[in-house]
């Protein structure tokens, strides 16, 4: 026969205590008590006082939506987009892959070719957004912070399959040319103090 | 009768039906407003300025729904059923003096601003305001619907349990006045705020406002058609204008008892100090209006059970207790 005993103590923590709540009386003299009692202690109007001082503060919490917008954390994952580097234009994908490779709902698909240098260049990149389910990890995978997840969630489609494609996900040159491509503040990228971190690594140790 | 008593009660019918519907709408437009603000929200805001035209909206969204009847509802008494509610709550008003009498401007026609000024009055308003229901509990039966069906049992407890403290809270500032007429009993008030029924009879009017809040199903006895128990109780099935004759004969209702409440216990249309008696009146329904509103923000409502208890072994004894002693005081 195996002991319950410890696995029927549900007391996991001695921080637990009853509360001191009073016994519901019995006799018909402590349920009247009770009755004239809850009834002369103005709890009701306590609650009456405390919508009206709500009213009258009208300290107003509703966010207007389409009118007002709330900020949204810096990691939230809406809307891919895909960088340019900085230096060159170019975009910042190297055709690695991975991001296909990870995808869990298999929305991903990139085709690569060598290019005249003989280095390997993106052909085709397509994202069905109807299937992503926006989990990030192509983001979070990506080595080059080439694909990332932009702010943009107010988007919709009149299909179940809707298709981004390079074009609509590279950051427009003339955005990018006004140096207004925002650098991707989220998993993943370089924190705020990333200089003061870095160390020239040694030509021997 | 002369032609003018008939033209006139024509006018003043007219007049009620068409303020009291158009106030019902408005005052859904305030409730939401009210009830919005107290929980720190903005309640309607994109439909004209400040929301102010969500009445409209709602009115043609009303008129232009599809009116649907259920396949199994007993389906004459179905249809019949809302106009029951419209109808005796307006029909209730007739009873009631809205405002002082008045001439016209530029002439010396007196008018009286009530439709029938039968000398039982109160009688009467009290009487078919009760008939009034009537309509959820036939709206509820016809319906073949379960939650329908839990709504009109519980349209019956609560307002034949109410309907007795609401005769019983007004026994004792009547035995005052000694008249069931409206008229009568709002002169007896004269001579400012000290003369009115409310300080001889608090208990009275505590006991005819919370009957007041269960015969118009306000919140803390709305168990007729409490969304989370009984999906909207009666009115599950009705849609459209039919939905909206319910909801203008509860809204009308609330504005009968805010008037009789007002007239009996709050001194009625008697001038307070330089406050004209329209106005004052006025200022009271108001008042009596946005406590309805206040109230719903504020409380939750209660169990059926609840409800019967509150009835039966409180209210009703205390109404009793009252007149005893009303009576002993006035012999």
């Amino acid at each position: 026969m195996i002991d319950f005993t410890q696995y029927n103590n549900r007391n996991i923590s001695d921080d637990y205590f009853y509360l001191d709540i009073e016994k519901p009386p019995v006799t018909w003299q402590g349920k009247f008590k009770r009755v004239v009692k809850r009834t002369l202690s103005g709890e009701l109007f306590v609650g009456l006082w405390i919508v009206f001082r709500e009213m009258i503060k009208f300290d107003i919490h509703t966010i207007q939506y389409p009118l007002e917008k709330l900020p949204i954390s810096p990691r939230y994952r809406a809307l891919h987009q895909i960088k340019r580097l900085v230096e060159s234009g170019n975009q910042a994908c190297i055709g690695c892959g991975l991001c296909e490779k990870i995808c869990i709902s298999n929305c991903i698909q990139i085709d690569t070719k060598y290019g005249s240098k003989g280095r390997k260049v993106v052909k085709g990149y397509s994202i069905n957004l109807g299937r992503c389910i926006y989990c990030g990890y192509c983001a979070e995978v990506c080595p080059e912070l080439a694909i990332t997840h932009g702010q943009d969630y107010e988007h919709v489609s009149e299909q179940r399959a809707h298709y981004a494609t390079l074009p609509d996900l590279v950051t427009p040159m003339d955005i990018f040319k006004a140096g207004k491509q925002k650098p991707y503040p989220g998993f993943g990228s370089l924190t705020p103090n990333a200089d003061n971190n870095v160390k020239k690594t040694p030509l021997a140790y | 009768m002369e032609s003018a008593y008939i033209i006139e009660t024509i006018v003043k019918v007219v007049i009620i039906l068409t303020v009291f519907s158009a106030l019902a709408g408005i005052t859904t437009y305030f409730e939401r407003k009210v009830l919005a603000f107290m929980q720190r929200r903005l309640g309607p805001m994109h439909v004209g300025p400040y929301g102010i035209l969500q009445v409209a909206a709602d009115g043609i969204k009303l008129f232009t729904k599809e009116d649907i009847v259920p396949q199994n509802a007993v389906k004459p008494i179905f249809k019949i059923a809302p106009v029951f509610a419209a109808a005796t709550a307006f029909i209730a008003m007739s009873g009631v003096p809205f405002l002082p009498e008045f001439t016209l401007p530029f002439t010396d026609y007196v008018v009286h601003p009530i439709v029938a000024d039968v000398n039982i009055g109160i009688l009467f308003v009290v009487g078919v305001m009760a008939v009034g229901m009537y309509a959820p509990l036939l709206g509820g039966m016809a319906s073949h619907n379960k939650w329908s069906l839990l709504g009109a049992a519980r349209t019956v407890i609560q307002m034949l349990s109410f309907e007795v403290v609401t005769g019983l809270s007004l026994i004792a500032p009547l035995m005052m006045v000694g008249s069931l007429s409206l008229i009568d009993i709002n002169n007896y008030q004269e001579g400012g705020i000290g003369h009115w029924i409310v300080w001889a009879q608090p208990v009275a009017f505590i006991l005819y406002l919370i009957s007041g809040y269960a015969e118009t199903n306000r919140t803390p006895f709305d168990l007729l058609e409490h969304e989370a128990e009984v999906v909207t109780g009666y009115a599950t099935e009705y849609s459209g204008m039919r939905w909206g004759l319910f909801a203008i004969g509860e809204y009308a209702n609330m504005f009968t008892v805010a008037f009789i409440a007002s007239l009996v216990f709050l001194g009625g249309f008697n001038p307070i100090g330089i406050i004209p008696g329209g106005l004052a009146i006025l200022l009271k329904v108001s008042f009596l209006i946005f406590l309805f509103l206040w109230v719903r923000a504020a409380w939750p409502h209660i169990r059926p059970d609840q409800l019967m208890w509150l009835c039966w072994k409180v209210l009703m004894p205390l109404a009793v207790v009252n007149i005893l002693i009303t009576g002993i005081v006035l012999i």
